[in-house]
């Protein structure tokens, strides 16, 4: 096998290549936390891309989806004493019937317009969730999420082991990796990015452009949402930063450190973002600014991101294929 | 008329404000002929064009498509029905390749919200694309991005997308718009065969290009219909030739 059929056949298996790098990646990671914040991030990250990367539409809203998540795992746990997995369940649906509320009064609106409307709901979700302060704990966070020693056909799975954690959450990021994967090869997957490239022509062709665009927006909110949730139980407590605006805007920056214009762009984008504040904070408490210098230079000189820009110099030596990253 | 209509509209008017882009036209088009649109500029040629098309709704009237009203239809309803457009300027989807152009307007056909099953499975829409391409000539760019296409390139990829979802009517505006003698040729061809098998209507301002080939002329004038009928009665119309050739 040589290295271009091994290139292309990794391509070809993408979701499966980059699980099974996955699995080592605590082994190359300081400690295992940042590796489950980066496997969180990154999972948020790809589900934002699907609105940002692939449907052509900048949501500076997104936190919402991911802190919704967050807030209802914890709330169902908290308060109602769920257990771990379907409360995991019961975020990933409030975050789907938050990415319909948004989505459906977003959608209407483009570019610039899209992007202020999305802000303010986010605010508004954000101030609801600060208020409800019985509910959400408001300004100290909500507190005790903690997830019960399971056993399952004999094996003790305790969350508090950061090494069984981390693959207990990356079972549900592979999960969803998959259905991503999935969904933008499908026809639907095609739709969108028509949308992206032309919306006119694409409702020429005969597509219902505003269902699409609801559509692709909950999905999204929902793959976020399932990100916020598995975030919840990784660090036990929801604060109320995980809904604001700059949360929103961190995930934008992933992306685009990434490269919005690929499937794993945005993944590597949080990988790189996480794994450089932590290193950076070591050194400085000036760290953002050390992130803020890499970006600048990076949107200069690779504006297509880092995957991106790799992706596309595989291309170009003509060891890659098609449309496949 | 004696067939009935493929399409017909009936008083329709549009308005922007007080401007009257339109007012109170009617006019119906028999299945398979082909009928140009001309008129000076700004005779509300494009504007009846989006009428037709469903892009602009308009302020009063109705749109009749096989004998059902579709006036309250959105545009991409009016595609699903079988109506299908070409724009005046090119519209593709430029970072895509020639062939998924194409494929993703027949695709429309087979599958429009499936999510699960990959696009791949879709064969029809595959091969459909390919015999399209084949039949505008852009076999050979099948992989190549859209972007890189010279401009009449894109104009024939956007005729194999109008044709991809097997219109009963073809809506043209000016075709060839920008293409040099010989691709206009070609594309004439292309248009007069493409009018043997369905409903074709051109907008076109290049009057002479249209008088040879289409089978009936609507002309209008200042948003309004001023004479319709075959090139030798339009060429021997004297309102007609007061607005062309006077004061215009």
């Amino acid at each position: 096998m040589n290295l271009h059929s091994l290139v292309n056949g990794m391509a070809r298996h993408r979701v499966g290549s980059a699980l099974l790098f996955l699995l080592i990646f605590p082994l190359l990671m300081p400690y295992e936390a940042l590796a489950i914040n980066i496997l969180i991030f990154g999972l948020f990250a790809v589900g934002f891309n699907l609105v940002f990367g692939y449907t052509g539409m900048l949501s500076f809203g997104h936190a919402s989806f991911l802190g919704v998540g967050s807030y209802l795992t914890g709330i169902a746990m908290v308060h109602f004493g769920v257990h771990w997995i379907p409360a995991i369940f019961v975020g990933v649906v409030a975050s789907l019937f938050a990415g319909l509320l948004v989505g459906y009064l977003a959608i209407r609106t483009r570019g610039i317009y899209f992007s202020m409307v999305t802000l303010a709901l986010g605010q508004v979700i954000y101030y609801l969730f600060y208020k409800a302060d019985r509910w959400t704990g408001g300004e100290n966070g909500l507190r005790g999420i903690k997830a019960e020693v399971m056993e399952v056909f004999g094996f003790r799975i305790d969350f508090l082991d950061p090494l069984t954690k981390y693959y207990i959450i990356w079972m549900f990021v592979a999960f969803a990796l998959w259905l991503v994967s999935r969904i933008l090869a499908s026809p639907f997957g095609s739709v969108i990015e028509s949308i992206r490239e032309n919306e006119k022509r694409t409702v020429a062709c005969g597509y219902d452009v505003a269902r699409a665009k609801l559509l692709i927006f909950v999905i999204s909110a929902g793959v976020c949402g399932l990100a916020g949730a598995l975030r919840a139980l990784h660090l036990s407590v929801v604060t109320v930063d995980s809904l604001h605006y700059l949360q929103s805007g961190q995930v934008v920056m992933m992306s685009l450190l990434g490269g919005m214009g690929s499937f794993f762009g945005p993944f590597v984008g949080a990988g790189v973002f996480l794994y450089l504040e932590d290193i950076a904070t070591n050194v400085t408490k000036y760290w953002m600014g050390v992130v803020g210098l890499l970006f600048m230079a990076l949107i200069l000189f690779f504006p297509r991101g880092i995957w991106g820009s790799l992706m596309h110099e595989l291309k170009q030596r003509g060891m890659l294929k098609g449309d496949r990253e | 008329m004696n067939p009935s209509p493929l399409i017909e509209v009936r008083n329709v008017s549009l308005h922007y404000g007080r401007f009257k882009a339109l007012s109170n036209v009617t006019v119906s088009f028999a299945p398979n002929q082909l009928t140009a649109i001309i008129g000076p500029n700004g005779a509300g040629k494009s504007t009846f064009f989006n009428v037709l098309s469903g892009a602009l709704p308009p302020t009063t009237g109705q749109v009749f498509f096989e004998g059902q009203d579709i006036t309250a239809l959105k545009a991409h309803d009016y595609a699903r029905r079988g109506i299908a457009k070409s724009f005046q300027i090119t519209n593709v989807f430029k970072q895509l390749s020639v062939h998924e152009n194409v494929r993703v307007a027949a695709q429309m056909r087979y599958s429009r919200y499936e999510l699960f099953k990959p696009r791949a499975s879709f064969k029809q829409a595959i091969e459909e694309a390919d015999a399209l391409l084949n039949r505008v000539g852009l076999t050979a760019l099948r992989n190549k991005t859209v972007a890189d296409l010279a401009h009449g390139q894109q104009r024939s990829l956007e005729i194999a997308m109008a044709l991809a979802a097997e219109p009963k009517l073809l809506l043209m505006d000016e075709p060839t718009a920008g293409m040099s003698p010989e691709e206009t040729s070609s594309m004439m061809e292309l248009i007069t065969a493409l009018a043997k098998e369905r409903t074709v209507v051109l907008v076109e301002h290049k009057m002479k290009l249209v008088m040879g080939i289409c089978e009936r002329l609507i002309v209008l004038h200042h948003g309004e219909f001023l004479a319709q009928g075959t090139a030798d009665e339009i060429r021997n119309n004297d309102e007609v030739r007061r607005v062309y050739l006077g004061q215009g």
